[in-house]
Order: structure tokens, then C-alpha cells, then sequence
């Protein structure tokens, strides 16, 4: 799409449809001769994987909404049944469950290496905030795909989550009772999920698009972060990209299919095998692992609307980073400080996933009893998620602005070729020396 | 710097540390060498067939388990599987077990009430009409229906053998309400009933009485009649309830794994010679 296209096609027909709707072109231009970098490491091939994650979340889902019965009452035999009477309904209904879950890990990952690489900066702002919308859609999707098989966990964590529009003053028990659809988690409830959560992946679909036209006029950023300067620096998308993204595609089907046949209940929760019941709340409410951090940010502030606050607040800063990052260099490769408080922010992420997981009063380091400091017992879970929650935004708007105009960054090269042709060890063995020996 | 690094070395130990168990938690159920764990794991038929008749003999009184079907017995991996029918639903055990119920149906001609024999097709009837019935019979507590029990507990079958074959006389300084029962793998919190020395006892209380005892179902394959024995066949027979599908399961993924493995190399060898003369 960027620059000119080199197709040209060759037979009758293919010149007949050109004229007519250049979707041969369109394909030509975006799969094939798409001009791509040439030193994309295997960070990138996650955008691909995703993809597939993205096409096997919607052909598992349409079957099994063929079987499933959004009914209070029928839900959790209907999600059995697909387990016990349907042909390979085990298969279709596990891969579904564990498919989110990989579908979050692929995304963390992809967004990790954007923010690490500068993907989100001139021209590549629009191309970040789509994926930002590719993130909340996929969270509002997971959110309700879990209610459905409408198990313990399902109902509460939807009542949990719902009632955090309550918060909001004035309009708040207005938006709760609207998203219910009655007063209360009930059937009403269950159904409108259900349309949704039918929907929402169709619209994630949707901004997919778009987010690959944004990726392609201005085409991929790279780990070096430098600009394309010439023809010499890229190679076409196919076959050299098919066959890498290809290959990681394969290698995560490995690590899916370990879940899936082997340990296909590991990342869900037991408690969401007993079927809903109102009236009995479970010990502990936790959500999926991939909420887990925003989770451990809710519960870090003592109020309601501060934590609701704040745990939109941490996907909210996602979209205005283009403009906090001050430093005109991209990657991070080159900003030796910026790589320290990168690795850190990691580790809040982390952090944070795992006090999400914990009661608040868990005790962090267990030898330990207690260290009170006013008032406060700091050896606790709710201090640490406190302290990541104040590095994660502190990472966004205190870090990054500041970091750009103080930081040196060391030299980055030239162009891309540049790095490459320096360092001929790094090139695979043989790579040059003879090619034509090796077939 | 000085604060993050201080930040640093707390994470550090935070990710050591591990979870902190609360007072009061259940203790950690055994570790049982189960025939159907690991990746090639089956389950062990005549073990399956023991199990059922714990469940019938002694769980089935309280206990319902509305998703599973006399013919679910007979299918592949299933403790009645024969091979020489392959529709479970002609298997003569499973026609011979379910015909010992009766079902409550209504009469196509009359339109009464009946009770016919069971057949194949037919879920497990359930011990109580409904659950208010069943909450009268046992003390105000429900029953939980056992179908999906092994996937609807942490540790699953191992939590299933370790509570069933784990009742404890509750330790001095406890007190046990009536209608209650001390089991130290019961998940719960001991500590507002202990007036004891020191930590509360692991474990909680539950309503069921032990329900095991030597003996108490005779086991046709010979095997002795233990508390242990019976409570390690009734959990494998928990869990080929809950996840009847497992061998199927693992037999596909060993095909899909091979594939995968053999696809990925394919696909490297054709990565490593498409950009053989591409210095990257």
C-alpha cells in the first residue's frame, strides 16, 4: 500500500477484475511484495500469531454457539453437554477456553515489544491506538465469554465487575441497572452477554483491518527503530515473512496444544465448575490470569471510584503514550536508561498479575509477620500492588516525558543495513560463504 | 535510583516468597499415583468399575450426578466399555445396570404418572426430588451433585481421595457444632471453634459424616476392601465422570503434538533456506 504497487496481472480475467475491484492487487500489495524490514526479530512474529489466535477464537466460538443455551438455567448442562454428547465438543470447547488465554499471552507479548521498540511513535500513533481498541474490545469479549458457561466464578465475577459502574456517581445505579438489564446478574443479563460477546469479535475483526492498513502505510517499525531508507534494507513480505511468521506460529501451536490436551483446566478456575448460585459467594473472586494486574490496581486504592478510577486510568494512558514518550529514538536499544526503567515496568506488570491473584492482606515476604509503618502494614500484598501501581503510571507520565528530554542515547546506525554488515558473524553459517552448495 | 532499587530487592523476594497460606487453610490433599495422570495416562477399567460401586453402594444415597447417562458407562474408556459393542447403549452391563432403576416418566397413552425400568439412555436418577427435599434429608446441608466434582475442586481426584479417607478426630480444644464433622482437607477456617494452644488446625467442617468403612462394599474383582482402596477408586471414578473424553483427549494430542513437531521443523528448514543469502 505504501509507494507503488508492483502488481501486474497477467491473465484476461485477472485484468478484467483489476479494473473492476483490485482485491487481487490489494492481496498482491499487502501479503506478497509488502516491502517489510529485513532485521525483524521474532518479537514480530506475534502480530501473525495473533491473527491466528483471533481466527481460531471465532470458528471455535460460532460452533459452539451452535450447541450452547444462553439460559440461567440450562447454561452449565449446555456447556457439559458440548463436553460429553458433541462430536469433539471437548476439543472445540477447550480450545475456545484456552484459546483466550493464549489470545492474552500473544497480546502482552505484541505490546511489550511495541512499547520496547518505540512501535508507538511518528507515524505509527494511529497504528497504536487501534490496537489499543483491539485490546479493550478483547478484554470486554473475555469478560463476557467467561460468564457464559455461567459456573460460580462466571456469576460473580460478573456481579463484581458490573457493580463497578456503580461507583460512578450519580449516573452510576442507572448504567448497572441498564447493563443487567434488570436489577440484579440474572437472565437478562446472561443474554445480552452472550449477543455481545457473539458481536464483539466481529468488531475486533473489523479493527484488525484497520489496524493493518495503519501498519502498512507506514510500514513496520524495526528493532533498530531506524527508518527504511532504501530497497536494500527490506525484503518481501513472501515467502520471507510467511515462512518466519509461519514457523512461530507453529511453535506457539506447540505451547497452545500443551494446554489444551494435557492441562486444559491449568489456567481457568475450579470454582467455575460449580454452577451459579447467587445466594452462596465463593471464598475468593479472582478473575482470569490476564486480568489479574488490573485487578491488583483496583484493590490498591481504598475507594471504589478511585480504584475504578484508576484501573481504566492504567488502559486510558495506553492511548496517549504517542505523546508522553518524548525521546526522539524509537528504540529502546539505544537509550541505556530507558531499557533499565523498561525492565522494571515489566516487572510491576508482573508484580501486579500476581498480587491479583492474592488476598490483599497475604503477607509478601511469609517469615516475616508484619512491618507497620503508620499505621499501615507494608508487608502486605495491597502495599506492593500499591507500590507497582505507582511505578506503572509513574513508568507513563513521569518516566517517559521526563526520560526523553534528560536521557544520552548511544548511536544508533545509519540505516538498517548498516548494523548488519558489521557484524557478518552474526549472519547464519554458511549464509554467504556458498550459497549455491546448499541446494 | 536508591528507591528503586530498594523497590527491586522487595520484588525479588516477593517472587521467592511465594504465596503465603492464610491461618486456617485446608491442608494440601496427597499426591495419589492415579493410572490416569501424565500425558499418556488411561484410566484403569476394573479400578473405574470399583469405583462405581462405591458410588452407587454409598455416595448415590445423597449424591446426584445429573450429567452422566447409564450409557456413558459404556463408552470408550468408560468402566463398562466392551469393545464388542460399540454402541454403549446395546452394552448388555449397561442395559442390565440401568434397568435395575426406576424412572419416573409419564405415560404416553394416560398421561400418568409412572415408573418404568431404565434404560441406556437415561441420566442417573437422583436421590431427591428436588433440593429442598434433599437439604431436609441431610441436616439443612445440600449434597453437591458429583458430576463435574473433580474438575470443581483444587487437586481434583487427589482432593477427592485425601477428604473421603481423611477424617480426623477433631483435635482437643476444637469444638465440632452438631451436625458437623472435622476434616483437616475440608477448605474453611477452624480458628473462631479453637480455644487451643497456639494456630488453629488446618482443615474446616463439613456437614457428611466419614462414609467409608472396611468393607462396607465388596469389591467383586477381590480386591481388599479398605478405607484407602475405596476412597482411590471412588475419586477415579469422580474423575472419569468429570472428564469421560481424557483418553480421547490425550490420544489426539499426541497425534497433534508429532504433527506440530514435525511441521515446525519443516518450516525452520525452509526458513533457514529461504533467507540463506539475506544477511540479517
Amino acid at each position: 500500500m505504501s509507494g507503488h504497487s508492483t502488481y501486474e496481472p497477467k491473465t484476461g480475467i485477472e485484468r478484467w477484475l483489476d479494473t473492476r475491484l483490485p482485491i487481487v492487487r490489494l492481496g498482491w500489495d499487502s501479503i506478497v511484495d509488502y516491502p517489510t524490514p529485513k532485521n525483524l526479530n521474532y518479537w514480530w512474529t506475534f502480530g501473525g500469531i495473533l491473527a491466528v489466535c483471533l481466527g481460531i477464537q471465532i470458528v471455535t466460538g460460532v460452533v459452539l454457539a451452535m450447541h450452547y443455551v444462553p439460559h440461567v438455567d440450562h447454561a452449565f448442562a449446555s456447556v457439559e453437554r458440548i463436553m460429553r454428547d458433541v462430536n469433539y465438543g471437548w476439543l472445540v470447547r477447550y480450545m475456545h477456553a484456552n484459546g483466550a488465554s493464549m489470545f492474552f499471552i500473544a497480546v502482552y507479548i505484541h505490546m511489550f515489544r511495541g512499547l520496547y521498540y518505540g512501535s508507538y511513535k511518528a507515524p505509527r500513533e494511529v497504528l497504536w491506538i487501534l490496537g489499543c481498541i483491539i485490546y479493550l474490545l478483547m478484554m470486554a469479549t473475555a469478560f463476557m465469554g467467561y460468564v457464559l458457561p455461567w459456573g460460580q466464578m462466571s456469576f460473580h465475577g460478573a456481579v463484581v465487575i458490573t457493580n463497578l459502574f456503580g461507583a460512578l456517581p450519580i449516573v452510576g445505579e442507572a448504567i448497572t441497572t441498564w447493563l443487567w438489564g434488570g436489577f440484579a446478574v440474572d437472565n437478562a443479563t446472561l443474554n445480552r452477554f452472550f449477543s455481545l460477546h457473539f458481536l464483539l469479535p466481529f468488531m475486533i475483526a473489523g479493527v484488525v483491518g484497520l489496524h493493518i492498513w495503519a501498519l502498512h502505510v507506514p510500514g513496520n517499525n524495526n528493532p533498530t527503530g531506524v527508518n527504511v531508507q532504501s530497497k536494500a534494507d527490506t525484503v518481501p513480505f513472501h515467502p520471507y515473512y510467511t515462512v518466519k511468521d509461519g514457523f512461530a506460529i507453529v511453535l506457539f501451536l506447540i505451547l497452545f496444544a500443551t494446554f489444551l490436551f494435557y492441562n486444559p483446566n491449568a489456567l481457568g478456575h475450579a470454582d467455575n465448575y460449580i454452577p451459579a448460585n447467587p445466594l452462596v459467594t465463593p471464598a475468593h473472586i479472582v478473575p482470569e490470569w490476564y486480568f489479574l494486574p488490573f485487578y491488583a490496581i483496583l484493590r490498591a486504592v481504598p475507594d471504589k471510584l478511585g480504584g475504578v478510577i484508576l484501573m481504566f486510568g492504567a488502559i486510558a494512558v495506553l492511548f496517549v503514550l504517542p505523546w508522553l514518550d518524548t525521546s526522539k529514538v524509537r528504540s529502546m536499544r539505544y537509550r541505556p536508561t530507558g531499557k533499565l526503567y523498561f525492565m522494571i515496568f515489566v516487572v510491576a506488570c508482573l508484580v501486579l498479575g500476581y498480587c491479583g491473584g492474592q488476598l490483599p492482606d497475604n503477607h509478601v515476604i511469609p517469615g516475616l509477620s508484619t512491618f507497620i509503618l503508620i499505621d499501615a502494614d507494608l508487608n502486605s500484598m495491597v502495599w506492593l500492588s500499591r507500590l507497582a501501581t505507582l511505578y506503572y503510571f509513574g513508568y507513563f507520565l513521569v518516566i517517559l516525558p521526563l526520560l526523553g528530554l534528560t536521557e544520552t542515547p548511544t548511536a544508533q546506525p545509519e540505516s538498517i543495513s548498516t548494523p548488519v554488515l558489521s557484524h557478518p558473524a552474526g549472519m547464519p553459517a554458511g549464509a554467504v560463504a556458498a550459497p549455491e552448495k546448499k541446494g | 535510583m536508591l528507591r528503586k532499587g530498594i523497590a527491586l530487592a522487595a520484588l525479588g523476594l516477593a517472587l521467592v516468597g511465594g504465596p503465603a497460606l492464610a491461618a486456617g487453610g485446608a491442608a494440601t490433599p496427597h499426591h495419589v499415583d492415579f493410572s490416569f495422570k501424565g500425558p499418556f495416562g488411561k484410566f484403569d477399567q476394573a479400578q473405574l468399575q470399583r469405583g462405581y460401586k462405591v458410588y452407587r453402594e454409598v455416595c448415590a444415597a445423597c449424591h446426584s450426578m445429573e450429567l452422566v447417562s447409564f450409557r456413558n458407562l459404556g463408552q470408550k474408556g468408560g468402566p463398562f466399555y466392551d469393545p464388542d459393542y460399540q454402541n454403549p447403549n446395546d452394552n448388555p452391563y449397561v442395559k442390565t445396570i440401568a434397568a435395575e432403576y426406576q424412572i419416573n416418566d409419564i405415560d404416553s397413552e394416560t398421561g400418568d404418572v409412572i415408573q418404568r425400568p431404565g434404560t441406556s439412555a437415561d441420566a442417573f436418577p437422583s436421590p431427591y426430588p428436588n433440593e429442598a427435599a434433599a437439604r431436609a434429608g441431610n441436616g439443612g446441608a445440600l449434597p453437591p451433585d458429583l458430576s463435574v466434582m473433580a474438575k470443581a475442586r483444587h487437586h481434583g481426584a487427589d482432593y477427592i481421595y485425601s477428604l473421603l479417607s481423611g477424617y480426623r478426630e477433631p483435635p482437643a480444644g476444637l469444638t465440632v457444632s452438631p451436625g458437623q464433622y472435622y476434616n483437616p482437607y475440608m477448605a474453611g477456617d477452624t480458628t473462631p471453634f479453637w480455644t487451643g494452644e497456639g494456630h488453629a488446625p488446618e482443615g474446616g467442617f463439613i456437614a457428611m459424616p466419614p462414609q467409608l468403612a472396611p468393607d462396607k462394599v465388596t469389591f467383586d474383582d477381590g480386591t481388599p476392601s479398605t478405607i484407602d482402596q475405596q476412597a482411590k477408586d471412588v475419586a477415579a471414578f469422580l474423575y472419569w465422570a468429570a472428564e469421560p473424553k481424557m483418553e480421547e483427549r490425550k490420544a489426539f494430542g499426541f497425534g497433534a503434538m508429532i504433527y506440530l513437531v514435525i511441521f515446525a521443523g519443516l518450516l525452520y528448514a525452509s526458513y533457514r533456506r529461504i533467507w540463506r543469502n539475506v544477511a540479517h
